[in-house]
């Protein structure tokens, strides 16, 4: 096995709409975690209904692009706000809490068939998900048609396309996130994170700021969930699950909460390596070094070393690789 | 004294000449504890009151009630006539009302000077929309940095201005609370233990800066047990024991009330209220 090889393939990975989507889930969580200590465990929720009602708007609807995406967002703006009214005048875990349980229950309504269209289709598609609702996206692809090579891999068009709208997505929230973050709005957030009592004594509307903080770090993961879902053209009720959660916490806390760029070396630091530790798993397989596992069972390896890597990151370098050592040496 | 302040003879609740804020049957229970009953308050405008009593007397949990932080079981308050019950803690800062807290709660990881920027009211870059357009906001941010910089200055912590808070003293911390608190030029306010744990050979400065407010025309309400500092810089004091006002008046007549040394002693003989001088004073 060539380890260039694997190593210059597993770069494919880096420019991938799939890390991408992350990459914007994980900007939307550094707003609410890095910037507001706003503890949300159910960004993959936010991502799910942004892809849900992007879904359902280009398919039931037949909306044209802009409006779909449009519905999408404002579905998560809904969410958040309904997850936000209960949980964001009380303490910090009661988010925690409620954003697990809202990620679970938002998943059982997906897979359910309980939501029909007078005609009495399944709205959400139910457990087989929705398809099929990409045209409007990949029908403005400029890009023209033929198979490319990029790092070894070969794209088609359509990849490609969609690899450029998601890292331009990825370009527009984060200037967004720096600009905002370097503003006196921003450093209202950052009082917010370190005490909000003393943030309200000074005037400031609380209970506003972390609205607007779920609101848009709501938005930025519905955007990258409507990513996820045009590259993979299809909507899975399962996909949204913890896994998705917390591959989004690993990519913002490998790269540091606390900055913009952030989120964005985690996600492409982390599926990279993903890609690598899978490439060179598969070649010590073809060797016969790994025994008797199959390529299937050492995909698994790859998560416990992911659960390991995060663990030591954690403990050894919690301001993420590239976050402000300062930033976290005094927290606790 | 009295005369100028109170309108009949001191005695607990008495009616001021000319009062800023105005407290009736405020009271505040946990669980079978009443932590604060207060029949009838007023404060002085323009003038410095001390807030006195022994520990778990109430005085935070007054401060917590009248500042919108706690809600009470009973009570209404109104402040420069405004009626403030049931008004959330934002609202009351807003309106002139600023108040610190008893333990510090400086934000650890914004600079010395970003705290200070955020005691700063009418920045329009506060809001999300506006924060995106810098011109909205650029000139109102180098006014609060100029004043920030001053306030700094005044309460020698400009050297710190570019560390995070997090790498002040305790006695610091308090100082940039307090300093944080003027930000919005306040018409009252609320010092929860101001000099608690501050280097002794800054609280001669600060007694001064305290008296400086009063010049300028700010009100000040503040809980202390340095007696020293109470006696040095207020006008009116005010003492809290049970969660029942027991006394006030003038620093001098209070501090020879029974009542008062009763409360106070009652609580710990040991105490730094000077009971001897005290004594003296009052032969
Ligand atoms: N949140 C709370 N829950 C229960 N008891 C409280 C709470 N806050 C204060 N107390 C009680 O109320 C009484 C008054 O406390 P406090 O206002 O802090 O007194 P002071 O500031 O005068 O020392 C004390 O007995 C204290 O234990
Ligand atoms: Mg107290």
């Amino acid at each position: 096995m060539d380890l260039i090889v694997a190593l210059q393939s597993s770069f494919g990975e880096l420019i991938t709409a799939g890390t991408a989507a992350f990459v914007l889930c994980a900007i939307g969580l550094a707003i609410h975690f890095g910037f507001t200590g706003l503890l949300n465990f159910g960004q993959a929720a936010f991502a799910a209904v942004g892809a849900y009602g992007y879904a359902i708007a280009a398919l039931d609807f037949k909306a044209p692009l802009v409006l779909s995406v449009l519905f999408g967002l404002l579905c998560a703006v809904i969410f958040a706000v309904l997850l936000g009214i209960p949980t964001l005048r009380l303490r910090a875990d009661y988010l925690a809490i409620v954003t697990i349980a809202a990620a679970q229950v938002f998943k059982f309504v997906a897979t359910s068939s309980a939501i029909t269209d007078p005609s009495g289709n399944v709205i959400t598609g139910g457990a087989e998900g929705l398809s099929e609702f990409g045209g409007t996206f990949y029908s403005l692809n400029p890009v023209p048609a033929g198979e490319y090579q990029v790092f070894g891999n070969s794209l088609t068009q359509d990849q490609i396309w969609v690899d450029i709208v998601g890292w331009l997505l990825v370009v527009v929230c984060a200037l967004l996130t720096y600009f905002l973050t370097r503003s006196p709005w921003g450093r209202a957030l950052k009082g917010i994170r370190e005490d909000e009592d003393a943030v309200r004594s000074l005037g400031k509307n609380v209970y506003l700021y972390k609205m607007q903080a779920l609101i848009l770090g709501g938005c930025m993961a519905a955007l990258g969930g409507m990513v996820f879902v045009i590259n993979s053209q299809t909507v899975q009720p399962t996909v949204w699950g913890t896994n998705f959660t917390f591959t989004i916490w690993t990519v913002l806390l490998l790269g540091g909460a606390t900055t913009v760029l952030g989120p964005i070396a985690g996600g492409v630091v982390f599926f990279t390596l993903f890609a690598f530790i899978q490439k060179v798993l598969e070649g010590l397989v073809a060797i016969h070094w790994m025994g008797s596992l199959t390529i299937p069972q050492v995909g698994q390896i790859r998560l416990i070393l992911v659960g390991l890597a995060l663990m030591l990151l954690v403990i050894f370098r919690p301001q993420g690789l590239f976050g402000n050592k300062k930033e976290t040496l005094f927290n606790g | 004294m009295a005369n100028e302040i109170a309108k009949g003879p001191a005695a607990p609740g008495v009616a001021k000449v000319d009062p800023i804020l105005v407290a009736d049957g405020v009271r505040r229970e946990f669980g079978g504890l009443v932590a604060v009953d207060v029949e009838h308050l007023e404060i002085p405008r323009g003038k410095i009151t001390a807030l006195i009593g022994p520990n778990g007397a109430g005085k935070t949990t007054l401060f917590n009630l009248l500042t919108g932080f706690d809600k009470p079981n009973t009570g209404k308050w109104t402040f420069q006539g405004r009626d403030l019950a049931g008004v959330p803690a934002f609202k009351v800062a807003r309106i002139g009302m600023v108040r610190t807290f008893q333990l510090t709660k400086a934000l650890s990881l914004l600079t010395v000077l970003d705290n200070m920027r955020l005691g700063a009211k009418h920045q329009p870059g506060e809001s999300l929309l506006r924060a995106l357009v810098r011109p909205l906001w650029r000139k109102r941010e180098a006014e609060i940095t100029v004043a920030a910089e001053e306030l700094l200055k005044r309460f020698k912590l400009d050297a710190k201005s570019d560390d995070f808070a997090a790498s002040l003293s305790g006695g610091q911390r308090k100082l940039l609370e307090m300093a944080r608190a003027l930000m919005s030029k306040p018409v009252l306010v609320m010092l929860d233990e101001p000099m608690a744990g501050v280097n002794p050979a800054l609280t001669q400065s600060l007694l001064e800066h305290i008296k400086g407010l009063k010049d300028d025309g700010t009100t000040v309400l503040f809980v202390e047990h340095d007696m020293h500092m109470v006696r040095h810089i207020s006008d009116w004091v005010i003492v809290m024991a049970e969660g029942r006002i027991v006394a006030e008046g003038p620093p001098n007549e209070v501090m020879k009330n029974p009542a008062v040394i009763d409360a106070y002693l009652g609580a710990h003989h040991d105490s730094d209220l000077g009971a001897d001088k005290i004594a003296k004073e009052a032969n």
